[in-house]
């Protein structure tokens, strides 16, 4: 965060500025053009969030709605002590480290490659905005239908090794397709983003350490990536978060998360939506939000520790 | 420089390599879009009978033309408010001098980071008390609301590259801080602003959470919601043709849109993340 909010700075701050009538109107106006966006993101995010910490707080079953009453924290006891929220809460680990890393991986290679390139960056660029663009149930159905017997593709490969291939059947195989849809699909975004880090590298020092004798993989984790790591930290933050609150792959591909992948925020759409308890939905909402806080700290403590950030 | 002919094959190779990954899962939904339904079943990549049938068929069903109307009416709405205010805000950001500037920003990255599923119960109920629910308006307020962020970095990093001297000229020239935010800037940042609104679109485009909680009919439901709850023609039809066309249907702009813009796309994405 520290990179990014602090970069945000305008680069020639208006200085030597007295309280001035210019100054007065200038501040107003700053004021009035942030208003708008502010006053909309505080009310429709702030406003739902506060609503939602109060439901959470209450018995309240929109197909009972006349046994509403306060029930203080009996509903997050109630999450808590079921083993399904745990199993969920592992499930959406396991699909965000799985994914996270493989992206890392594949988008740190992707970007060194497009980095590197010598003709048709174009072309690479263009392609691997298709996944980022697409929308996400669109992927979850083209890589479900790939995966589906008689229908897809792919179990004709597989058909080699068994006849009765059917990942979506079972729970290792649908984490397995859950995470290759998530890679393919948020791959660009990391490699695009790294590539962006990439370019702030000074050629100078790879030449000076190639001079010194430097081998390549040398250069790579000496000089490369020490420099891009807040790039890193950034796209990390910001996949993880994402990855944590997947909902459409699962919906689409588990039909809502069957063969036990059902993740965190699947929890909280059946017990909101299809159940219509809006108390116990609720405090699974604001249990997510905190576990959403709590991974954002810990990437940002990651950001401020970081030591490339002192130069900025 | 002997290595140039090894690197241009192994560079080739990975081009290839690349383009294949991308394309792979588009043309094989496109494939299986094209293919006649009653072949379906038969499995392979290609189509062994060409057949528009399933396009035929999403376009009888007023299912998915309500829902092809609402994607589209819905996005671009929602793109034009969100960039409307983000501009305002973004403008303020990068030239003006005022306090609490850094809070607004780490504000709306939080807001970035906001995780929807957590309010969109909340949202439900309100919507229902307010009479919202499965409105347009319903899933444009969600939509600017989450794309503001995005938005606003964005456009505060193209905006910081506008030449500054400009609008001091007009100022100069007796113009007051508002017309020459309209008359200078506003031509200047047009290129950033459309950045950010395919940006945004895109966003709007892609929702699945929202519209699947806050709609429940014709009347707002967005294609990817549609999608998710298509069921054929009769309850005895396969929908699997039908939602490969439909998806077909709302890539097509996208894939034009990534073709089209693709420097500024990812100029956009990469200034609000990494430089801005």
């Amino acid at each position: 965060m520290g990179a990014v909010s602090a970069t945000a700075q305008p680069a020639e701050p208006t200085a030597k500025k007295p309280t001035s009538d210019r100054a007065k109107s200038e501040r107003r106006l700053g004021y009035m053009l942030c208003a708008p966006a502010v006053l909309v993101m505080l009310v429709v995010t702030g406003y739902p969030i506060l609503y939602a910490v109060y439901l959470s707080l209450q018995r309240f079953d929109l197909r009972l709605p006349d046994e509403k009453e306060f029930v203080g924290l009996s509903n997050y006891v109630e999450v808590l002590t079921a083993s399904q929220w745990w199993q969920d809460v592992f499930n959406t680990l396991l699909i965000t480290v799985a994914s996270v890393t493989l992206e890392l991986v594949l988008g740190m290679v992707l970007a060194l490659v497009m980095h590197r390139a010598i003709f048709g960056r174009g072309a690479v660029r263009a392609a691997i905005l298709i996944p980022y663009g697409i929308v996400t149930v669109v992927a979850a159905f083209a890589w479900r239908y790939a995966f589906t017997p008689d229908l897809g593709f792919v179990p004709g490969f597989a058909g080699a090794v068994s006849d009765t291939y059917a990942p979506l059947t079972n729970q290792a195989g649908s984490f397995f397709v859950i995470v290759l849809t998530e890679v393919w699909k948020t791959t660009p975004f990391m490699a695009l983003l790294l590539l962006a880090g990439l370019a702030l590298v000074p050629d100078e020092l790879h030449e000076a350490a190639k001079v010194d004798g430097a081998t390549a993989l040398q250069r790579f984790f000496r000089i490369t990536l020490p420099l891009i790591r807040p790039a890193i930290l950034v796209a990390l933050l910001f996949r993880t978060l994402d990855a944590f609150r997947v909902f459409d792959t699962v919906f689409i591909q588990t039909t809502g998360g069957a063969n036990n992948t059902e993740t965190v925020s699947i929890l909280g759409y059946n017990q909101l939506i299809n159940r219509l308890n809006l108390g116990l939905g609720s405090a699974v909402s604001v249990l997510i939000f905190i576990c959403v806080i709590l991974i954002a700290v810990l990437f940002i403590k990651g950001l401020g520790a970081s030591p490339a950030q002192d130069e900025d | 420089m002997q290595e140039t002919g090894r690197q241009k094959v192994l560079w080739t190779i990975g081009i290839v390599v690349v383009i294949l990954y991308a394309l792979i899962p588009v043309i094989w939904i496109a494939s299986l879009s094209v293919k006649d339904p009653a072949t379906l079943a038969e499995g392979g990549f290609w189509p062994k009978k060409f057949s528009l049938e399933n396009y035929k068929g999403i376009f009888d069903s007023s299912d998915f033309v309500y829902a092809l109307l609402n994607s589209i009416g819905i996005a671009m709405i929602a793109t034009l408010i969100s960039i409307f205010l983000a501009a305002l805000a973004a403008y303020a950001l990068s030239r003006l001098e005022f306090r609490g500037k850094s809070v607004i920003l780490a504000g709306s990255l939080a807001i970035a980071m906001f995780p929807p599923i957590s309010i969109v119960g909340s949202l439900f109920e309100v919507w229902r008390t307010l009479g919202l629910f499965d409105t347009w308006a319903g899933l444009i307020i969600p939509y600017m609301t989450f794309t503001l962020p995005l938005a606003i970095y964005t456009l505060s990093a193209f905006f910081r590259e506008i030449p500054w001297e400009l609008e001091q000229a007009a100022q100069i020239d007796g113009a007051t801080p508002f017309q020459a935010f309209q008359k200078v800037i506003v031509p200047l940042a047009a290129p950033g602003v459309f950045t950010a609104a395919i940006l945004v679109f895109i966003f709007a485009w892609n929702d699945f959470l929202f519209a699947t909680v806050l709609t429940s009919t014709n009347s707002s439901r967005t294609v990817p919601a549609a999608l998710a709850f298509f069921t054929g023609d009769s309850q005895f039809s396969d929908p699997t043709g039908a939602i490969a066309a439909a998806a077909v249907v709302v890539t097509v702009p996208i894939i034009i849109m990534v073709l089209i813009f693709q420097r500024r796309i990812v100029a956009g994405l990469t200034a609000g993340a990494v430089k801005g």
